[in-house]
């Protein structure tokens, strides 16, 4: 129950005309005899506050009570400075709906006014504007003593600005502490309709170019035109800056990557999972706002349900309220917010738990108070006690730690909300109850404020009562066996005795009586509970946070493979029996009969050794892979979408990959710059990729760029053939070479000049395709029949570069000759065909035909099965062309490198390149081969060996879980049904449409 | 005649040659023939290291061991072989093979039929024995092909076909083997183009199982009441009750399968249950009921992060070790992929069984469980002559070079479409003096 007793205008709106007499009041109150934490840090026992007019007047032990004071005597409470929420949506209207599927698709912005291209930048949005006071949810927040609410509408991958507001109920313009607070960035497009961006790291590159397209409009832009979006963009620069990282640790890496691209320190709205990244995370140097919503147990009593319950959700559950605690371990500057919570009641018990697992009251109370506040550069109104601060704040009826401890009160902006009596009048005790000339006994049990009422008719039957106390009144309801109506009472209590009158079930009038007899017999088992309150055991956190990830990481050894069959492919290809040498990650030594002192020796007697597995065409480890809108999307990349928890990684470790080029798919004509990571197993994004590399685009030709297969609404991108495919290159193109011209001309301009000249505005599209044009970014272009394969060469002709990459290519024995002469390799299935029409001409020679004609020809996969078997694979042009071995396995190991550029570094074993070696037990093209050990700069982080521990390690670790979530279950916690979470494994023709999945 | 003139019909001619239709299939074959001096695969574990085999009429004769057994061979045709493996011809059950040609296009699309019980729906009329894709597992030692409809609850019924063929007539194996069931899913897939990551609860479930259950309920009163009014979805069904034709679940979760077998232990079907991801989970039910699986795909990812990185292709083994019948199938993936089938059974050689086991699941294993095995899968006296001839090992790609193989003992012909095409080019290249 909650009632507000001070629903008073305290501060007059001056410039407000009113309808009848001002009735401002003098609000002034002094809270005496409590134990007040002044901050966070800052607790004074017995002491005083004066609130006037809003406002803090005086702090202490020793404060004097000022004459007219309302006097409330909190003696045994404690007074907190209220919370403050630093991302909510208090008062403002629902986020609009995400677009729906199917339909035509919208590739223009509908938004009417004089606003940016891109429904998804709302920058213009301010939310003081749509505020309204005095809802719903603001007595949910008292509740839980929020005083002040940062208020955003979540839409939008730029969200505008929010309201920083009180809970109080003055009106919009008296309760807003701060409007334009902070400005809000999002990696979702929310409700816009638009088609552009569809993925990640179209989400990340509308952001970039916006930032670009609002510093040219503020050096020019603005005289020539008007934008309303990139003018509020700029004029919100100077606000705290909070990006919405939703999903899991990872965005928030991401987000704070784009901030630092543009100087710019976003605070991170966090998912709880950042112990997962936890050096990542601190490195950031980002301020979080951390939610305090921990996942329920799992009910894992059906041992088969539970096997969809993964090993990271588990982990998860155990770990979760762990996060604030390691977070404050670390040092990470963060706050606590609300927002996540399905169910706001649980807030102070789950700040509890956090500190139950290790996090320091104060700690705690600083992320509740003060560094919200700080985060909105408002630490010097809220947050805090301080004389002339809000008088925000709230009475716990104790130690709010406690778990016993209620919040009474919430005073926002000076106005009491009360939740309750303060004091609550205890009637506990066991009674004389008499009634109509029969008496029974009775028991009051209960916590003041909520007691209960039984009439205990005999030993073994106790009779509840509808038992209610307000204001001394009394009203009792209840039914005896064997009558069909109830007996309702009234009455009024007087110190120890009740008494009243009332109706019995027949009607008749009769009175009562219920005199206490003595107390309740006292249970004790305080102890108990103390002891149960200490940090709980947890397990370790694992690299990356899902099943085989590791505690302790794999270390570069100097290490000594003796006596292998050794593919070096250099050469002649191959030495028997030969020793290679690890040292630093490095090949150290080749040959026969080498030793080195204090390395580790390997006995591979009898089994063969070759260079790591590249894989041209992957798409594991990704968030998404489409970015399925624009026929140009050039300017996305495909490393801010890198998701290093991907199990495929490990996977494919185990089938002897080392290193994978992610690409974007092939919705479009040019993709998105393509990312080359190494399979090193429990990096972070950052760390997977591939350093110094050659950056790569993926383009893509045929059915899926001009939407064949994609339903009969989408036939309106240009193109829909592929006469279409060649203009949008040709013009693409075209504007690059202009785009370069005029950066090349305002470059050569004197520094007097260019002062006086507007400099192009940057644009990240063009650029890329600029970057294509001068030779320093190399396309993969998927492709199938012979036509479309030509016209790019003939395109690339004409801009003078050279298509560097046609992947799938299955037509490529077609034009094989043609392919050779201008440079290109081909990265082709072994196999793959009639999936569709334009692979009705694949055939699995394809790959020997090539290679004929000369043509730097590698297997890739596609699939992230598929890739963990790629020497097999490879293999099959044994069957299909009679290839040689060595020719064979260099397809999925030395030309990949070729056609990434890093021939020189890795691809054969050669003393002076990286250690990404595979130990195979067999004949590396053998169906039968399986790697026993794939290191990747020389760190083994896959072996037979560490394999097998890790799936004991792992069984184990499962069984410690279940148990202890049984126990959780038994122990009356909440529970989660087991639901199977689902990865999507892309190959590059999904396409986000209709729920359609494109596959092949 | 001008130049012109010539180099068209010279064209044309190429062009003919080039875009003429899938191989001729085989002649009868007219003489007795002797496989001579080749390791000999029975397909049921064993293995003659240097055999002859013969076969007449199109029926193996003898397959004896060379360094035991003389032979009177005189009117045989005589294929040396040594150094060659000789095996039965492979088995792929449970495909679309035939009833597609390429997935994307909707036209070339003949396995769904609309509605949700079709099990009048016939396979084999819909068989093209001109589809492409036959030479193509032809080329990798499939001889045979369980043809399956696919979607809805119950699918359809199947027939097993053999690969060299005029037209579907002409193929037919076994007509109306199976009908095959897709038993209900208990969650959906997550809408992952809606940022789903977890399945959702399918609220049908227990409707789709109690339509499965009124189905074989409804059959079993049809057939007792013999009515006067014929019902073709019952008739289908019929001989299901009657164990003429087999029943094939497709059931993947363990407890899809536990509520498969539970549901339809009553009606004594047949069954068989297909895809079984999960079988091991519920092994033992499976091994109680002595109930043989197809597995889905070998070469498919584990279910689960948690399940060791080779669970897929590991649990052919794991099963078989158990005592439970397993055969392999390519149901789940790129139907050009299935011609992969000895492959997957060299996948499943390096993990947990020998070569011979391994193909036993792609040869006799899935003859037993197609009923099927009285007349091939095995190169033994009297069965069908379905022989593969390879260079090396059939499991293995690098010896997968098929020299000879015979359906029925007709000699199949592997001049088709891809290998046209690669000699098209290679007389190209090499006439460019390429690829020296």
């Amino acid at each position: 129950m909650c009632w507000m007793l001070a629903a008073v205008v305290v501060h007059a709106q001056e410039t407000f005309h009113v309808n009848g007499v001002p009735d401002s009041r003098p609000g002034l109150y002094a809270l005496t005899n409590a134990t007040i934490y002044q901050d966070y840090q800052t607790v004074i026992p017995d002491a005083t506050l004066i609130i006037e007019d809003g406002k803090v007047k005086a702090i202490g032990a020793s404060v004097t009570v000022p004459k007219g004071a309302t006097v409330v005597d909190l003696d045994g409470k404690y007074i907190y400075p209220a919370v403050v929420e630093p991302f909510g949506d208090y008062g403002l209207p629902e986020p609009g709906k995400p677009a729906g599927w199917g339909g035509k698709p919208q590739y223009e912005s509908k938004k009417e006014g004089a606003f940016g291209w891109n429904e998804a930048i709302r920058s213009e949005f301010r939310a003081a504007e749509v505020l309204e006071t005095k809802s719903k949810s603001a007595s949910e927040l008292r509740k839980i003593g929020v005083g002040a609410v940062n208020s955003f509408v979540a839409d939008g991958i730029h969200r505008g600005t929010s309201v920083f507001v009180n809970l109080s109920d003055e009106p919009v313009q008296n309760a807003v502490l701060k409007s334009d607070a902070s400005a809000h960035f999002s990696f979702s497009k929310g409700s816009s309709k638009q088609q552009y961006p569809n993925s990640l790291m179209g989400s990340v590159a509308l952001i970039r170019q916006t930032y670009y397209d609002a510093q040219w409009y503020k050096e020019q832009g603005k005289k020539v035109q008007t934008n309303l979006s990139l003018e509020a963009f700029n004029n919100t620069q100077s606000l705290p800056q909070i990006f919405d990282a939703s999903g899991n640790k990872l965005r928030v890496l991401l987000a704070d990557k784009v901030g630092d691209e543009f100087g710019v320190q976003y605070i991170i709205k966090g998912n709880g999972d950042e112990y997962q990244r936890l050096n990542e995370i601190k490195a950031t140097s980002a301020s979080l706002i951390v939610p305090l919503s921990f996942p329920d147990a799992y009910d894992v009593a059906d041992p088969l349900s539970a096997l969809d319950v993964s090993l990271a959700d588990m982990k998860h559950w155990e770990l979760a309220p762990a996060n604030a605690m390691m977070l404050s371990d670390k040092g990470v500057e963060f706050s606590f917010t609300t927002s996540d919570l399905k169910n706001k009641g649980d807030f102070w018990s789950n700040v509890r738990k956090a500190v139950t697992y290790g996090l320091p009251q104060s700690a705690a109370l600083k992320a509740l108070t003060y560094t919200p506040a700080k985060q909105l550069k408002a630490q010097d109104k809220v947050g805090a006690l301080n004389p002339g601060m809000v008088a925000n704040l709230f009475v716990a009826s104790g130690d709010i730690f406690d778990d016993q401890s209620k919040i009474q009160q919430t005073w926002v902006q000076g106005q009491k909300f009360e939740f309750g009596d303060l004091n609550p009048a205890d009637y506990a005790g066991k009674y004389e109850f008499k009634l109509d000339g029969n008496t029974y006994a009775m028991e009051i049990s209960g916590e003041p404020g909520s007691q209960k009422a039984e009439l205990i008719i005999n030993d073994s039957t106790k009779t509840n009562l509808n038992f209610k106390v307000k204001n001394n009144e009394v009203t009792i309801k209840f039914g005896l066996e064997g009558q069909d109506a109830d007996v309702r009472l009234a009455g009024w209590i007087d110190s120890e005795s009740i008494s009243g009158n009332g109706q019995l079930a027949d009607g008749s009038w009769a009175n009562w009586t219920a005199i206490k007899t003595g107390d309740l017999e006292v249970e004790e088992k305080k102890e108990e509970e103390k002891e149960e309150a200490k940090a709980p055991e947890l397990g370790d956190v694992i690299y990356p946070f899902i099943a085989y990830g590791w505690s302790e990481a794999p270390k570069q050894e100097t290490l000594l493979i003796q006596n292998a069959t050794v593919w070096t492919l250099e050469g002649d290809g191959k030495i028997e029996g030969a020793d290679v040498l690890v040292k630093g990650g490095k090949i150290a030594a080749v040959g026969k009969g080498l030793s080195a002192d204090g390395a580790k020796v390997i006995d591979a007697k009898g089994k063969h050794l070759t260079p790591g597995i590249i894989d041209e065409h992957s798409h594991i480890a990704l968030f998404s892979v489409n970015e399925g809108s624009n026929a140009i999307t050039a300017e996305c990349r495909m490393q801010d979408a890198v998701d290093s928890d991907d199990i495929n990684i490990y996977r494919q470790l185990s089938g002897g990959v080392t290193m994978s080029h992610l690409l974007h798919g092939s919705a479009n004509p040019a993709g998105a710059q393509s990312a080359l990571i190494k399979l090193r197993w429990g990096e972070d994004p950052k760390g997977l990729l591939v350093a110094g590399a050659d950056p790569t685009i993926k383009f893509a030709l045929g059915e899926n760029v001009k939407q064949s297969n994609w339903g009969d609404d989408n036939t309106i991108r240009f193109p829909q053939t592929r006469m279409g495919v060649e203009q949008v290159y040709m013009d693409g193109f075209t504007r690059a070479k202009e785009y370069g011209e005029a950066l090349a001309k305002y470059n050569g301009l004197s520094r007097k000049m260019k002062s006086k000249t507007p400099a192009p505005r940057r644009d990240l599209q063009l650029e890329t395709l600029l970057e294509i044009i001068n030779k320093e970014r190399f396309i993969t272009c998927h492709s199938y029949v012979q036509s479309e394969i030509n016209m790019l060469m003939k395109v690339a002709d004409k801009f003078d570069f050279t298509v560097n990459t046609f992947t799938h290519i299955l037509e490529g024995y077609k034009v094989a000759d043609k392919m050779a002469e201008h440079g290109a390799g081909g990265s082709t299935f072994a196999d793959w065909w009639a999936y569709k029409f334009e692979v009705k001409d694949a055939i699995p020679y394809n790959a020997k035909l090539m290679s004929m004609a000369g043509v730097t020809t590698a297997i890739n996969s596609d699939d992230a099965e598929m890739a963990r078997r790629l020497n097999q694979e490879a293999a099959k042009s044994a069957k299909y062309g009679g290839m040689d071995e060595i020719e064979i396995l260099k397809m999925v190991t030395l030309n990949p490198a070729k056609l990434l550029h890093l021939d020189d570094q890795v691809g054969t074993i050669k003393v002076g390149k990286d250690a990404d070696l595979v130990l195979w037990n067999d004949h590396p093209l053998s169906i039968y081969a399986k790697s026993e050990m794939t290191m990747v700069d020389g760190k083994i982080y896959y072996s037979t060996e560490k394999d097998m521990a890790a799936r004991k390690a792992l069984s184990d670790e499962r069984a410690r879980l279940v148990n202890k979530m049984l126990d959780a279950k038994n122990g009356g916690a909440r529970t989660q049904k087991p639901r199977k979470k689902e990865q999507h494994l892309f190959d590059c023709e999904d396409v986000i449409y209709e729920g359609a999945t494109l596959n092949d | 005649m001008n130049k012109l003139i010539i180099n068209i019909i010279l064209g044309l001619l190429v062009s003919t040659s080039l875009m003429a239709q899938v191989p001729a299939p085989g002649s009868a074959q007219s003489e007795p023939i002797a496989i001579m001096n080749a390791t000999a695969h029975i397909g049921n574990g064993e293995v003659i290291e240097n055999a002859i085999v013969t076969f007449e009429n199109g029926k193996i004769r003898n397959v004896v061991d060379a360094r035991k057994v003389r032979m009177d061979l005189s009117g045989y045709k005589q294929i040396s072989a040594s150094g060659m493996h000789v095996y039965p011809g492979l088995i792929l059950p449970m495909t679309n093979l035939g009833l597609v040609e390429y997935n994307a296009v909707r036209a070339s699309r003949d396995y769904s039929e609309v509605g949700k019980i079709k099990p009048h729906v016939r396979a084999a009329i819909a068989f093209n024995t001109d589809s492409e894709l036959i030479p193509t597992m032809k080329f990798t030692g499939i001889q045979l092909a369980q043809v399956c409809g696919q979607g809805g609850l119950v699918s359809g019924t199947s027939s097993v076909m053999q690969l060299d063929a005029w037209n579907w007539e002409d193929a037919l194996y076994v007509e109306d083997d199976g009908v095959q069931v897709n038993w209900p899913a208990l969650t959906l897939r997550a809408r992952w183009w809606m940022g789903e990551n977890e399945r959702r609860v399918n609220k049908n479930y227990d409707e789709d199982v109690a339509a499965i259950k009124k189905l074989l309920e409804d059959t079993k009163s049809y057939k007792e009441s013999n009515p006067a009014e014929k019902n073709l979805v019952l008739e289908a069904m019929v001989p299901v009750l009657e164990g003429k034709k087999r029943l094939f679940v497709n059931a993947n979760r363990p407890k899809q399968i536990i509520d498969a077998i539970q549901t339809l232990k009553p009606y004594s079907v047949k069954l068989v249950i297909t895809g079984a991801e999960d079988a091991w989970y519920v092994k033992d039910l499976l091994k109680e009921n002595d109930i043989p699986v197809l597995l889905s795909n070998v070469h498919r990812l584990p279910n689960r992060p948690e399940e060791p990185v080779d669970m897929p292709y590991s649990l052919p083994a794991m099963l078989a070790n158990e005592g439970i019948m397993v055969g392999l199938t390519h149901s789940d993936g790129m139907i050009a992929s299935s011609r992969n089938l000895p492959f997957f059974a060299g996948t499943v050689a390096g993990y947990g069984v020998g070569k011979e086991e391994a193909l036993k699941m792609v040869t006799s294993n899935t003859a037993k469980i197609l009923g099927i095995d009285n007349m091939t899968g095995t190169l033994e006296s009297g069965k069908d002559a379905n022989i593969v001839i390879s260079e090396g090992d059939l499991l293995d790609m690098r010896g997968n070079i098929i020299q000879y193989s015979f359906i029925q003992g007709r000699e199949v012909s592997f001049d088709a479409l891809q290998q046209r095409l690669y000699e098209k080019f290679k007389t190209k290249y090499e006439s460019q003096g390429l690829g020296n």
